[in-house]
């Protein structure tokens, strides 16, 4: 049976080249970078080694990047941690109505903190309204973060012109960009786009799981959340994650040589299983227009048949996808970006992500438009009433 | 304080005659299961009435007892310290360090409580009481005794060597596993199918389960979670055997044949069935539900009338008179609550109806069934050979 694994967005296979150093890191290479003997200046090179990379692919300095345990790491430390070392300045954050998990939940933690937050709605695509967010900042406005990507549907934030809006209007906020699921598909300058704190994940990129880092550009004030022997100038203590760093660096290396060939692979691919889909009855494709949205994701409804449902039949069939988002399909109440976006509950309740990768094919696609055209009927006869 | 013993009291006075064999052979074998899976070699016997469990190494206190405390038949485990006999006086002094090292300044009412189980020794147990007493008197000036009431208990046993234990740490009560059959228990992903399943078995019943699945409808998730309850719930009942039944095709043409509204009961029947069937196959003397009247609508009296038609073995519903709250207590108990509100569907409420009947009659459910004839013994069949068994240990 042919295998098709479309939930990138929630993980992705490690690179080879990533398992070889990881694996180097383990078991030769294997010293801790704060030790004064040789094996830890030789470890410490691979984390030298991965900051300079990450830092010349965003043409940031190499002190500005900051390594932490991944996605939700980067964003607790970038929001708990900028909102504490700013609260002299004001108390209140601006964000999205659509943010992940990982940065809704320490937005609520800084609500309780006495710090006041201000959600910007999305339109019927899932994107941030700009005039409603121009709107929303205010003299006391300390920080204000959105997403690069959304995660869920795969929406792009105008994040240039937000960038521009909050450093005329705020110049003392600091501006927050989680890119975890936009880092290894878009080319990110942040200084160019005037982000003060970048959140990246590894294992989106085909790097190892449980690392990632934090972009902190040089004057942005934070508290560290973290504390303990120093490391990585006292921002975030505990030995450095040496073969974690170095996967990440791989993976951002590997992901970046060839990101114009694999940005359009993507696109193609998720072109083909668009299509595909739209001559389906009652499907409906949810987002922005093909080419605007994220080339890896892809959220489609399949009106009369529950996500869960297709999800485990499609999963029989050898094809792997995610209701909604995997990161929150575990909990089965309101919210999230499908709500904001203002869909109905049953579109909302039969939406599926599909996300691609560079290792996806055309073949693959096709299969599961094949097998989508034969269990809908079925499916939808069995619908419940 | 190094305990190297435990004495087990059980529910004696309830056991009589040539039964009592039996208990205590099968509390001693469900004991040295459960002690198998601890660190530290642990010698259970039987001798003179008594069950004991010896641990003359360095074992893990707490997870003895935590294992002793899920075997049912055990109402109290005593930590026991031993001393070698080396005459009364030194006897005296061993009981006067036990209470200051158990007790320091005690100051309240005790008694001693001795047991001459060598009869060959100088002393009654009534002068060994009454001298000892005095010898604890005299170490605590504050305490006093009084036979009848007292805060504590000071037991010495005098055997080859001499045991005495003041604590007393409850168990489970019930019967041991293996002393009243078989039966086969209904297990849903639910809160109340793993409880009825807890107090079956703590009746002394060894427990077989059988879990209906639904795929796609139900998910892999829904199948590990049954499997982890069931895990659970053996903790207490010891090894069980869970059948994992593939029911989706069934109900898809129960769905396609009958009124939708009495889709669940006729379900019902259905998995009572299958039920049955590997229930006499692997020779259980009975079905478990976790089935507690008009919870929802299959459980109506008319509805449990309905699914109770269709079986030939006694259907025990353990809680059946019980309030949720009530069964909730009792499934965070056995810890068995945490797992159960996993939030997987099951294969009962996937196809429910808006408005399922409640008060089902017979004829009409009879009728309906009678529109499945066609292709039911078939997937009957196949539902039936297909089934998956997991040993869960």
């Amino acid at each position: 049976m042919m295998e098709a694994y479309f939930d990138n967005s929630a993980t992705t296979r490690c690179y080879a080249s990533v398992k070889e150093i990881v694996v180097k890191t383990m078991t030769e290479d294997f010293g801790n970078p704060s030790a004064m003997h040789k094996k830890g200046i030789e470890a410490e090179n691979y984390v030298k080694e991965s900051a300079k990379i990450l830092a010349g692919l965003l043409k940031v300095q190499e002190k500005e990047i900051l390594f932490t345990s991944g996605g939700t790491e980067s964003n607790n430390l970038a929001l708990i941690g900028g909102a504490m070392a700013n609260k002299r300045s004001g108390r209140h954050i601006v964000t999205t109505s659509v943010e992940h998990a990982a940065v809704g939940q320490p937005m609520a933690y800084l609500e309780e903190q006495g710090f006041e937050v201000t959600y910007v709605p999305v339109d019927e695509r899932g994107v941030v309204k700009l005039e409603a967010l121009e709107e929303a900042l205010r003299p006391d406005t300390i920080l204000v973060s959105v997403m690069y990507v959304n995660n869920e549907v795969g929406s792009v934030m105008p994040v240039e012109e937000i960038g521009r809006l909050v450093h005329e209007k705020c110049p003392r906020a600091l501006f927050h960009v989680d890119a975890i699921q936009a880092f290894g598909k878009y080319r990110i300058y942040p200084k160019k786009l005037g982000i003060d704190l970048l959140s990246v994940s590894a294992h989106k990129i085909h790097g190892p799981k449980g690392v990632g880092f934090l972009y902190i550009q040089e004057k942005a004030k934070i508290q560290p959340q973290i504390l303990g022997g120093g490391q990585q100038n006292g921002m975030r203590s505990g030995t450095d994650n040496v073969p974690g760093i170095s996967g990440l660096g791989a993976a951002a290396k590997e992901i970046y040589d060839k990101l114009d060939e694999n940005v359009e692979h993507l696109y193609q691919l998720k072109e083909r299983l668009a299509q595909g889909l739209s001559v389906l009855d009652q499907v409906m494709l949810n987002g922005m227009a093909v080419r605007e949205g994220a080339p890896q994701i892809l959220s489609a409804s399949f009106l009369g048949i529950r996500s869960e449902v297709l999800l485990h039949t499609l999963e029989d069939r050898g094809i792997f996808v995610s209701a909604g988002s995997a990161c929150s399909s575990h909990k089965r109440k309101g919210g999230g970006t499908l709500w904001a976006m203002g869909m109905a509950k049953e579109q909302k309740e039969s939406t599926l992500r599909f996300s691609f990768s560079e290792e996806n094919t055309f073949e693959q696609v096709d299969y599961c438009i094949e097998v989508l055209k034969e269990v809908l009927p079925m499916l939808r006869r069995y619908a419940r009433r | 304080m190094i305990f190297h013993a435990f004495l087990i009291k059980y529910a004696e006075i309830a056991i009589k005659g040539k039964n009592r064999y039996l208990f205590e052979d099968a509390l001693v074998k469900q004991m040295r299961i459960a002690l198998s899976k601890v660190e530290g070699e642990f010698k259970v016997t039987k001798e003179q009435g008594r069950v004991y469990v010896f641990c003359p190494e360095v074992y893990d206190f707490d997870e003895a007892v935590e294992a002793l405390r899920r075997v049912f038949g055990i109402v109290e485990i005593c930590p026991v310290v031993i001393y070698e006999d080396h005459g009364f006086d030194q006897m005296a002094e061993d009981a006067v360090n036990y209470m200051k090292n158990r007790y320091p300044d005690y100051a309240g009412s005790f008694k001693v409580y001795t047991r001459r189980a060598k009869k060959t020794y100088p002393m009654t147990s009534m002068e060994v009481s009454a001298e000892l007493g005095g010898r604890i008197l005299g170490a605590f000036p504050q305490a006093c005794v009084d036979v009848h009431n007292p805060n504590l208990t000071l037991s010495v046993e005098i055997r080859e060597k001499i045991y005495v234990y003041s604590d007393s740490i409850q168990g489970p009560g019930g019967m041991p596993i293996g002393t009243n059959g078989k039966a086969m228990l209904l297990l849903s992903g639910g809160i109340d199918s793993p409880v009825a399943g807890y107090m079956i078995a703590k009746r002394g019943v060894k427990i077989e389960a059988v879990y209906f699945h639904a795929p796609p409808y139900t998910s892999e998730r829904a199948k590990q979670k049954v499997v982890d309850l069931a895990k659970l719930v053996a903790r207490y009942s010891g090894p069980i055997r869970l059948h994992v039944v593939n029911f989706t095709d069934i109900q898809l043409y129960i769905y396609d044949q009958c009124p939708h509204d009495e889709l669940t009961i006729i379900m019902r029947r259905y998995m009572m069935r299958i039920a049955e069937h590997f229930a006499k196959k692997d020779k259980c003397l009975g079905l478990i539900t976790g089935e507690s009247i008009g919870q929802v609508a299959s459980q109506t009296m008319q509805s449990l009338a309905a699914t109770n038609e269709v079986c030939t073995l006694p259907v025990y519903r353990p809680v059946i008179g019980f309030d949720k709250q009530e069964i909730v207590e009792i499934s965070r108990k056995i810890n068995t609550f945490d797992t159960s509100i996993l939030p997987f569907e099951d294969c009962c409420t996937i196809f429910v109806a808006k408005h399922p009947v409640t008060k089902p009659n017979l004829n009409v459910i009879r009728g309906s069934e009678e529109k499945l004839a066609e292709k039911i013994d078939e997937l009957m069949e196949a539902a039936l050979n297909s089934a998956e068994i997991i040993d869960i240990e």
